[in-house]
C-alpha cells in the first residue's frame, strides 16, 4: 500500500471492499445474463425491485435474512475461536428435525409454552450436531471442515428418511403422493405473528436480539473473552489457564445452536407450518448455512454489523428470484451466482483485514509454540489475528476488548 | 441371506466396486498433489460436475469418448488455474472459498444442461477391454480383467502418482512446499509457482474424475456427483495423503457404495431404509478420520497461504 491514507479513510475503505466484492460478483453474473440473451440491466433493476421495492419485498427479505443471521452469528462465534463450521446446513436440519418432532410428539400447549419449546429443541438439535465435529476436533485432532462436511451429508440422509418414514403426512400415504412432508404442525406452536401481517413473524426480532447477545457475550463477558483468547493463540490461552479444547468445542456446539435455531425458525415461520425437503439439504435450507458465512464475512466477523449484513445478503437470494422469473432464465443460475459471491467476498476479505490494521500491512502474527492441537489449524489465526483491531474502528470503545 | 451372496452377486458387486472407485480415486489423487504443497480445495465436488457436463456435452456432440475425456480435463485445468488464483494469489480462507467454487460449479453445470441439452440422452459409453488371457480365468476375470481402459489407466496413475512425489525434483519441491515453505522459498523455489502447479494438476484430474463419472454412467444430471468430491477430499486424510492409502480407501467406498446399490437393488434393503444405509459412507469417514488424526499429520502448511519474509 504505497498510497498513504488516514485512519478513517482505511477504515471507509475497509468497509467497502466487501460490498465491492459483492458487485464484481453480479458484474460476472451480467456477463452470464448476457450470453444467457437476457438483458442485465432489466436483470438487476428488476433484482433491487423484487428485493427492497415494495412493502412485500422488504418483508421478504427480512425473512430471507433471519435464517442467514442466525447462522451468521453462530459463525462469527465459531471464527472468533478460530474454529472453522462449514456444517450449518446440517445443523440447521438438526434443527428443524429436533423442533418438528418436539411438535409431532408433545402434547398440545398453549403458544407461550409450546413456542419457547420448539425454540429450544431447535437449538439442541443444532448444538448436538455441532458438539459432535466440536468435540472431535478438540479432543481426537479431527479436522473440522471435513467432519462438518460428513454430518452435512448425514443430516441430509437423516432428514429424508423421517420425512419419507416416521414423520410423513400420514394424508401423503392416503393419497399415494408421498411427498416427503410432516402434516401441519400443531398451531400453538406456529411463530407469533406482528404488525398485523400475515406472514412476519418473530424469527427476524429474534435473531437481531441473539446477534446482540452474542456482541455481550463475546466482549462482555468471561466465556467470550476465553472464546476469543483461544482464538487469537491457543498456545498463550493456555497458559493463561484457559481450557482450551473445552473452549473449542463449545465454539462448535454454540455455533451449532443458533444453527438450528435458524432451522426451528424455518419450519414453524414457513407459510405451509410444515417440514418438507426435497431430498437435498438446500431444498430445506435454501444454502443459509453456506451464505450465514458469507454474512459474518460481509458484517466483518462482528455481531452486530451481521445485522445488515445478512439484510444485504437476504435482499441478494429474494432479488435474484425476482430476476430470474423476470428475464426468465433456469433458477441454476441463481445458484451459480451464489457461488461467485461467495468466492468474491472469500477472495477479498483478506484485503479488508489488511486494511484495517494499524500500519497498513497485514499483521500476520504466527503462533510460536507447535502445540499438539496446533497441527491441523487454519490459516484463519494468521489472516484474523488483525481481527480485534477491526473491531475497534467499528464503533465500538476500546474497553470492549478489555478482559472483564 | 445365504441364496443373496452368491458368488455371481459378489463378482458383480467387486466389478462394480471397482468402477464406482474410479472417480474417487483419480480426484482425491488430484487433490493429493494440491494438500501435499499445502493448499485444501474444497471445490473439488464443483470442478467434478463442470467436468462431468463437459464430458457428457463432447461426447453427445462428437461420439467419441476420448473427447469427452478431453473435454472434462480441460474445463477441469481452468477451473484448477482460477482455484489457484483465489487461494495462493488472493490468499482466500481456503475452508470457504472452495465452498463458493462448489456452487458455481454446481449451478453453472445444472445451467448449462438445461440450456444446451435439456432432456437426458444417454451417450456413448467406455467400451470394454478385456485383458487377453487374464480376463479368461473364471470369477477374477469378471472381477477384475474385464473393465474399460479408462479404469486400467487410473489404477495404473497410483504408483506414477507415488514416484512423482516421492522420487522425482518437482515431488521434493511440492513436499518442501507443503511442510517448511520458508526454507523452500529460501533455497529459491518458487512456492506460488509450486502451488500453481499442484491445482492445475488437481483440477485437470477433478475435471477427468467428472467426465469419467458421466461417460461411465452415460447420462448427465443436476448433482451428478453426490458429494462425490467431497467424499474425494475426506479420502485423502484417509489414505494419509499417499496414493496408496488413497486408492484403498476407494476401493473401500466403492465396495461400500456397489454393496448398498446391489442390497438396494435386490430389496434386502427396505426402501424406507434407503437413505440410513447411504449415510454409511460418511460415518465410516468420520470414524476414519478419527484414527487418521491419531497416526498421521498434515502438511503443516495446508491451509496457510504463504507470505514471504513473515
Amino acid at each position: 500500500m504505497s498510497i498513504h491514507l488516514s485512519h478513517q479513510q482505511r477504515r471507509i475503505l475497509a468497509y467497502s471492499i466487501p460490498v465491492l466484492a459483492v458487485f464484481a460478483a453480479l458484474l460476472f453474473g451480467a456477463i452470464m445474463l448476457v450470453l444467457l440473451g437476457a438483458n442485465p440491466f432489466e436483470g438487476y433493476s428488476e433484482m433491487f425491485i423484487g428485493a427492497f421495492g415494495s412493502g412485500n419485498a422488504l418483508i421478504a427479505t427480512i425473512l430471507k435474512a433471519t435464517p442467514l443471521l442466525f447462522v451468521g452469528t453462530g459463525i462469527v462465534i465459531a471464527f472468533r475461536a478460530n474454529v472453522i463450521n462449514i456444517g450449518a446446513e446440517g445443523q440447521m436440519v438438526l434443527g428443524g428435525l429436533f423442533a418438528t418432532m418436539a411438535a409431532l410428539y408433545l402434547p398440545e400447549m398453549p403458544s407461550f409454552i409450546m413456542v419457547p419449546v420448539i425454540l429450544i429443541a431447535g437449538l439442541a438439535g443444532g448444538a448436538l450436531w455441532g458438539w459432535i465435529p466440536g468435540a472431535l476436533k478438540a479432543y481426537y485432532r479431527v479436522n473440522e471442515i471435513l467432519s462438518t462436511i460428513m454430518l452435512n451429508i448425514v443430516a441430509v440422509q437423516l432428514m429424508s428418511y423421517l420425512l419419507r418414514g416416521p414423520l410423513i403426512d400420514p394424508a401423503e400415504i392416503e393419497r399415494g403422493t408421498r411427498i416427503p412432508q410432516t402434516e401441519r404442525l400443531m398451531e400453538s406452536a406456529d411463530l407469533p405473528l406482528l404488525f398485523g401481517s400475515d406472514r412476519f413473524h418473530i424469527g427476524p426480532v429474534l435473531a437481531v436480539l441473539v446477534a446482540i447477545a452474542t456482541y455481550y457475550l463475546l466482549w462482555r463477558t468471561p466465556l467470550g473473552y476465553r472464546l476469543r483468547a483461544v482464538g487469537l493463540s491457543e498456545h498463550a490461552a493456555r497458559y493463561a489457564g484457559i481450557p482450551v479444547r473445552r473452549t473449542i468445542a463449545l465454539a462448535l456446539t454454540m455455533s451449532g445452536a443458533l444453527a438450528g435455531l435458524a432451522g426451528a425458525v424455518l419450519v414453524f415461520g414457513s407459510e405451509s407450518h410444515r417440514m418438507v425437503t426435497d431430498g437435498s439439504t438446500m431444498g430445506f435450507t435454501g444454502s443459509a448455512g453456506f451464505n450465514g458465512i458469507v454474512a459474518a464475512l460481509l458484517g466483518g466477523l462482528h455481531p452486530i454489523w451481521t445485522i445488515p449484513a445478512s439484510f444485504l445478503f437476504g435482499g441478494l437470494i429474494v432479488g435474484g428470484q425476482a430476476l430470474q422469473r423476470a428475464v426468465q432464465v433456469p433458477s441454476a443460475l441463481i445458484v451459480a451466482l451464489n457461488g461467485l459471491v461467495v468466492v468474491f467476498v472469500v477472495a477479498a476479505d483478506r484485503y479488508r483485514v489488511r486494511l484495517l490494521s494499524t500500519d497498513g500491512r497485514a499483521q500476520e502474527v504466527e503462533d510460536d509454540g507447535k502445540m499438539p492441537l496446533d497441527e491441523e489449524d487454519s490459516a484463519l489465526g494468521a489472516v484474523y489475528d488483525a481481527a480485534p483491531m477491526g473491531t475497534d474502528s467499528y464503533g465500538q470503545d476500546e474497553s470492549g476488548d478489555d478482559p472483564p | 441371506m445365504s441364496e443373496v451372496f452368491t458368488t455371481a452377486v459378489m463378482v458383480a458387486v467387486v466389478a462394480s466396486a471397482i468402477r464406482l472407485a474410479v472417480p474417487l480415486l483419480l480426484a482425491a489423487l488430484g487433490e493429493t498433489f494440491g494438500q501435499r504443497s499445502g493448499v485444501l480445495n474444497l471445490g473439488v465436488d464443483g470442478i467434478m460436475l463442470l467436468g462431468a457436463f463437459s464430458g457428457y456435452y463432447a461426447v453427445l456432440k462428437t461420439d467419441n469418448v476420448w473427447l469427452g475425456l478431453l473435454a472434462g480435463a480441460i474445463v477441469g485445468l481452468v477451473l484448477g488455474l482460477a482455484s489457484a488464483v483465489i487461494a495462493v494469489t488472493l490468499k482466500a480462507e481456503q475452508g470457504i472459498s472452495g465452498i463458493g467454487v462448489y456452487l458455481f460449479g454446481l449451478g453453472m453445470s445444472d445451467l448449462l444442461f438445461q440450456k444446451l441439452v435439456g432432456t437426458p440422452i444417454p451417450i456413448d459409453q467406455f467400451p470394454g477391454v478385456d485383458i487377453p488371457i487374464l480376463s479368461d480365468i473364471p470369477y477374477i476375470g469378471e472381477m477384475f480383467f474385464q473393465h474399460s481402459l479408462v479404469i486400467y489407466l487410473a489404477f495404473l496413475s497410483i504408483p506414477v502418482a507415488t514416484f512423482v512425489i516421492n522420487r522425482t525434483t518437482f515431488g521434493m519441491k511440492i513436499r518442501a512446499v507443503g511442510e517448511y515453505p520458508d526454507a523452500a522459498d529460501t533455497l529459491g523455489v518458487s512456492v506460488a509457482g509450486v502451488r500453481y502447479a499442484t491445482e492445475i494438476i488437481g483440477g485437470t484430474l477433478a475435471g477427468i474424475a467428472g467426465a469419467v463419472l458421466a461417460i461411465t454412467l452415460g447420462i448427465f444430471q443436476q448433482n451428478l456427483t453426490n458429494g462425490a468430491g467431497f467424499i474425494a477430499i475426506a479420502l485423502v486424510y484417509f489414505g494419509a495423503w499417499r496414493p496408496t492409502g488413497i486408492m484403498l480407501g476407494a476401493l473401500l467406498f466403492g465396495f461400500v457404495n456397489a454393496l448398498v446399490l446391489e442390497l438396494k437393488t435386490l430389496e434386502i434393503i427396505p426402501r424406507d431404509l434407503s437413505n440410513l444405509a447411504s449415510m454409511a459412507p460418511a460415518i465410516i469417514t468420520i470414524l476414519a478420520l478419527v484414527f487418521v488424526a491419531r497416526r498421521f499429520r498434515a502438511p503443516s502448511a495446508l491451509t496457510k497461504p504463504f507470505t514471504r519474509g513473515k
